[in-house]
């Protein structure tokens, strides 16, 4: 059986879609067969940044609605032959999604996968809704800024009222933090929401802090998940991440930022 | 020609009524205490419905004519509307009377006897694990139908989330900004309260708020409210109660 984990937030452009690739990334490297599926109908994304946009023939709509047969809609990653993607459909919306006809699908891949991450659109409508529904982990991307945070909340409230571990009275969804875009530099001089204060809200086990990080849109762009690149700081702290989720004990880091070789020299610290 | 007006129309309504509860059989020193009682404030009492409680009579399986009761609340000036705790004989003889019986709040009651009342009323909200929080948003959920007891939960209400308690609401964890609790009795938060806290939402009056640390958007009593505008004009460290004086909130730090 596979771990079904969702990637939510509820606010858009918090790094969803960037989280779903590094982590599905990560885990396949860690040698787990990981399948990532893009619930963001109509407004597809990952597969640009998983860099393989021009080889979606099928798509999850298809899958969903019998017309292609899972391995024919799967596309194995270029990087990595344990990571597979299921593109969304970009001509169709979120009413195309259907309850049996994504919990089909994830009970097909359950049975070939080690990790299933679904990737969610913002929003707490249908397509949230549905990429949660079904998962057992639930990796809430944040960004240290107010209405992200209260977004979080709210999604923390469906996570444990509307998915199915809910209502069948399992054990809940277990929920992390993820916080990214984080500039340890604008919250020491309190122009950004500190590490503290989205805690004092939320609450949650922290996964890790992504730092705010010009690789993250240079590999966006290059169609490569950032975690591939080690030399970046964003690469490591979601390297991190997914070893924190595997059970591995690392110390958080990015929480301070980095000094400067001037300010370590002299001990400075302004 | 005025056909197109309706006769009549049902709504629903909350009345508060006095419960007397009896403790003894002894149909004579009832009258008397009960005058007693009456003599202290005479126009309070003038004619007020009354509800008849014979759960302490039986538990103590005490005989008595439930006839000669009713009798007696009527002969003090007392209309008696209603009957609970009574056993199927008492039922009975309430209704030849006209006089409704309550029939669900405790079932536990009737039938078990000798078992201590107050250790059910305690265990009932762990019995029951957070019923309502499993419920999101959209509803408003009852906590508990039958049992009007204590609502205990132990997860954040985090925003969005709606809980209705029907008696007193517990809550141990945080109550997010955009949260929403409502009961009819008494709430206490056990940790930050940011969202809106609404206790004796039915009109009680002397129901109260109490809170580790009050941030929250709105607080009501009854249906007076003041809102975080309000509140935010003095800070409050450490735990605070909130309660009715004369239709306005007062916020009291607990020592």
């Amino acid at each position: 059986m596979a771990r079904i984990i969702v990637v939510t937030s509820g606010k858009g452009g918090v790094g969803k879609t960037t989280t779903s690739a590094a982590i599905a990334m990560g885990l396949a490297k860690a040698g787990y067969k990981t399948a990532v599926i893009d619930f963001d109908v109509g407004l597809r994304n990952l597969d640009l940044i998983l860099g393989c946009e021009r080889r979606v023939v099928y798509d999850f709509i298809n899958v969903i609605n019998g017309e292609a047969s899972l391995s024919q809609a799967l596309i194995r990653d270029k990087n990595c032959n344990l990571l597979y993607i299921l593109p969304a459909s970009q001509t169709r919306d979120k009413d195309a999604l259907t309850f049996e006809g994504v919990g089909k699908v994830l009970d097909e891949l359950s049975k070939e996968f080690q990790y299933i991450v679904c990737d969610s659109p913002a929003g707490i409508e249908k397509g949230a809704n549905l990429a949660l529904y079904f998962a057992d982990d639930a990796f809430v991307v944040t960004n240290p800024e107010i209405s992200s945070v209260r977004d979080s909340d709210r999604m923390l409230g469906i996570l444990s009222s509307k998915s199915r571990r809910a209502e069948r009275n399992e054990e809940p969804i277990k929920e992390y933090l993820l916080l990214t875009r984080y500039d340890a530099q604008r919250v020491k001089s309190g122009e950004m929401l500190g590490l503290d204060d989205v805690q004092e809200i939320l609450s949650l086990e922290l996964l890790g802090i992504i730092p705010e990080s010009r690789s993250v849109l240079s590999a966006s762009n290059a169609g490569v998940p950032v975690i591939l690149d080690e030399k970046s700081e964003a690469g490591q702290a979601y390297s991190d991440v997914v070893a924190r989720y595997l059970g591995e004990k690392r110390p958080h880091r990015f929480i301070d930022g980095k000094q400067s070789f001037l300010k370590r020299l002299f001990g400075g610290r302004s | 020609m005025s056909n197109n007006t309706p006769v009549l129309e049902f709504k629903s309504s909350t009345f508060f009524a006095p419960i007397l509860i009896l403790f003894n059989n002894d149909m004579i020193a009832i009258e008397e205490s009960l005058q007693e009682k009456i003599n202290l404030a005479p126009e309070f009492f003038k004619d007020s419905p009354l509800i008849i409680d014979l759960r302490e009579l039986n538990k103590h399986q005490q005989d008595f004519d439930f006839a000669q009761i009713a009798q007696i609340v009527r002969k003090v000036g007392f209309f008696p509307v209603g009957i609970r705790g009574g056993n199927e004989q008492q039922n009975m003889q309430a209704r030849a009377l006209s006089i409704p019986v309550d029939p669900g709040r405790d079932q536990a009651n009737s039938a078990t006897q000798g078992e201590p009342q107050k250790q059910d009323i305690a265990q009932q909200p762990t019995a029951q694990p957070e019923p309502t929080v499993a419920n999101e948003a959209a509803q408003a959920v009852a906590a508990s139908p039958p049992a009007a007891a204590t609502t205990l939960i132990n997860q954040p209400i985090r925003s969005g989330q709606r809980i209705y308690a029907t008696g007193d609401l517990i809550i141990l964890s945080q109550v997010s900004a955009g949260a929403e609790i409502m009961a009819e009795g008494n709430i206490h938060v056990y940790n930050t309260l940011r969202g809106r806290a609404l206790a004796g939402v039915h009109g009680n009056t002397a129901a109260r708020i109490f809170c580790f640390d009050l941030q929250a958007e709105l607080i009501s009593i009854a249906g007076d409210y003041k809102t975080s505008e309000d509140l935010n004009k003095q800070t409050y460290d450490g735990p605070v109660q909130i309660y009715l004086q004369d239709h306005a909130l007062i916020i009291k730090k607990i020592a």
